[in-house]
């Protein structure tokens, strides 16, 4: 186990620069996931890590020993793929040995270590068959036991949930995390799946244009998102921002409302916009915000999603599943003034 | 009485369809067996030839009137064929074997690494399929009497070792292979040659099976530089050997087609080893995704 350091990592292809000098330390023993959009650049900077692409500038350090000129093999990294990677004309125990093929260590020890970690991803069974013969989170599994057998400093994940179906991806999410908490390695998971950055990570990095946006918990970016594009990139459906400006603690929207928040510092000339998650916007709240029409409304279960035509735009918002407004009706949305998020019009910053 | 009232079903139902159908059938099944006849017929005349006397060869009929092994008896027994078999299994055996290795790891490096010339090296490569063996006949003996590899095996095989197609054909397949696989053996600690022996290879082998039979079939039927480039009967191979059974008088049909009977035979046992390979592809291909 090891920590991992990036210090200003840049990377260029010919004279476009992809990574702009992104830093960032991960603690031994941490789960951290990079989360963006495609072309955001998580999954470059999860191969420079691997040393499968060349860095352009920065420092790449994993327990405290700078890699940049190590081949991948010498780095005590394991990496599991998005296509899982695996042989197929190799069988299951092949396919896992095969991460010990370079080691030193004893033949009956290789053995043990083989049965060991097709102990923990309940596998033994399967050890004599071919990948075809499997389903896909078996070959992920299978995936994860070749990264898993040489004991790694740290875990490389590039997107491996990707390619199954909702279910197991679901059922492989919680695997991943019990298996982080059974052996404890240092864990650098890419996704473009913000489920499963909020429900897998210790700390989200969230990334667009080759920039880390934010660094946090999953609770600290959901609640306090750093900027516009994290507010709306986590949590689903995406945070409504609505036009205005602020003045003290009284926002105007350009609507016409006006909402009190709580004491900011504003950056700009005044111009805002003011966040606010549809898990929090209700129809009569006490504190109301916004009028509109229900053009649309999607049930749930025990809620219903209304899609509400305003003067700021449309914004979405979370009614009762049981007795939510109709179509066409109108309604006055509201939220508690503490989950309100305001952000500078220009920069998008929130303000603090 | 029979109700012979037509149902709804049957009065919907186009009647010309399964007649259509039919005809179509028996015209494929017709050009298949037309075309059968074409490719057989060869054959067949080869081995009813090898079982016929001498005075009965330029009748032409396919069943022969007195059928003899003689003429297999004597090939056989002519130490000289024993010699130009041998020649064209050690000629065609080490140069498919070297198509193998060097068709497959120069069509790796040029699928799978990334270097200046990358682009023009390939169509180098590319370029020489257009230029035609009558060409290059020259150049090569030329090249064989410099180096004094005139009536030698390293004469004969030298510009067969490998081959522009089997570059393109074995590039074309490792493009096939994902890069994943690669990468992940790179992170394993596998050197590149390992990867291209233990990971690339073993998913290419139906290309490589292809590539075998074609390169075993090309190197047993040359003709032409074998027939420059060898002086001595004892280096002949068996096409250069075979025409070598009659003279400008008398041909030796009987004979020439006994020889290229028994010829065939490693041909036929090749395909069969390689074919396996070439099915099993198209299954794991099938399988995949």
């Amino acid at each position: 186990m090891a920590n991992l350091a990036l210090r200003k990592l840049t990377k260029s292809y010919g004279t476009t620069e992809v990574l702009h000098g992104i830093s960032l330390d991960v603690a031994d023993g941490e789960f951290v996931v990079f989360v963006g959009p495609s072309g955001c650049g998580k999954s470059t900077t999860l191969r420079m890590i691997a040393g499968l692409e060349e860095t352009t500038s920065g420092i790449i350090e994993i327990g405290g020993r700078e890699v940049n000129n190590l081949e991948p093999k010498e780095r005590d990294i394991a990496m599991v793929f998005q296509n899982y990677a695996i042989y197929p004309h190799m069988s299951v125990k092949k396919n896992i040995a095969f991460g010990l093929r370079s080691s030193k260590m004893p033949k009956a020890d290789k053995e043990k270590r083989i049965q060991e970690v097709a102990g923990i991803l309940d596998m033994v069974d399967l050890l004599d068959r071919k990948p075809s013969q499997l389903s896909g989170g078996q070959r992920q599994r299978v995936a994860i036991g070749r990264a898993m057998v040489r004991d790694p400093a740290v875990f490389l994940f590039d997107e491996p949930l990707s390619n199954l179906d909702a279910q197991l991806r679901t059922q492989m999410r919680l695997e991943i995390k019990k298996l982080h908490q059974r052996v404890g390695n240092t864990i650098i998971f890419v996704t473009h799946d913000q489920v499963e950055a909020m429900t897998m990570a210790d700390r989200i990095v969230i990334m667009k244009d080759g920039y880390i946006q934010q660094v946090g918990t999953p609770a600290e970016v959901f609640h306090k998102p750093a900027n516009t594009f994290v507010a709306r990139f986590i949590g689903a459906p995406s945070m409504n921002l609505l036009a205005g400006r602020i003045e003290g603690t009284i926002v105007t929207l350009d609507a016409g409302q006006n909402v009190t928040v709580p004491t900011l510092a504003p950056t700009g000339d005044g111009g805002i916009l003011l966040g606010v998650r549809p898990d929090d916007l209700h129809p009569n709240s006490a504190n109301p915000i916004i009028t509109g029409t229900v053009t649309l409304r999607e049930p749930l279960g025990s809620e219903t999603l209304i899609y509400v035509e305003t003067p700021s735009g449309e914004i979405i918002a979370k009614a009762d599943g049981r007795t939510p407004p109709a179509v066409g009706e109108t309604v006055t949305l509201g939220a508690d003034p503490e989950n309100l998020h305001v952000f500078d019009a220009s920069s998008g910053q929130a303000l603090s | 009485m029979t109700d012979i009232t037509p149902t709804a079903d049957a009065l919907l139902m186009p009647k010309s369809a399964p007649r259509t159908r039919n005809m179509g059938q028996i015209i494929r099944w017709l050009l298949l067996f037309i075309g059968g006849i074409i490719m057989v017929m060869p054959i067949a005349y080869m081995i009813s030839t090898s079982l016929k006397w001498p005075h009965e060869v330029y009748n032409v009929n396919l069943i022969p009137d007195e059928p003899t092994i003689e003429n297999y008896t004597y090939v056989l027994e002519d130490g000289r064929f024993y010699w130009w078999f041998v020649n064209s299994i050690i000629i065609a055996t080490i140069t498919t074997i070297c198509n193998l290795l060097f068709d497959s790891l120069v069509g790796y490096t040029l699928c799978k690494f990334r270097f200046p010339g990358r682009t023009i090296v390939f169509i180098a490569i590319l370029s020489t399929l257009m230029i035609p063996t009558e060409m290059l006949v020259i150049p090569w003996y030329l090249m064989s009497q410099s180096f004094g590899w005139l009536d030698s095996y390293w004469g004969i095989m030298f510009p067969g070792l490998m081959t522009a197609f089997g570059t393109f054909l074995m590039k074309q397949f490792f493009e096939s292979v994902p890069d994943d696989f690669i990468e992940a053996a790179r992170i394993d600690g596998l050197n590149e040659l390992q990867i291209w022996w233990t990971v690339a290879m073993p998913l290419v082998k139906p290309a490589l099976a292809a590539l075998a039979i074609f390169v075993f079939l090309g190197n047993w039927t040359a003709f032409l530089w074998p027939l420059i480039v060898t002086n001595s009967v004892d280096m002949y191979t068996i096409p250069v050997g075979l025409s070598g059974f009659g003279d400008e008088a008398d041909v030796a049909w009987e004979l020439i087609m006994t020889g290229a009977a028994i010829s065939t035979i490693p041909t036929l046992v090749v395909f069969l080893i390689f074919q396996r390979f070439i099915i099993r592809g198209v299954v794991m291909a099938g399988l995949k995704g």
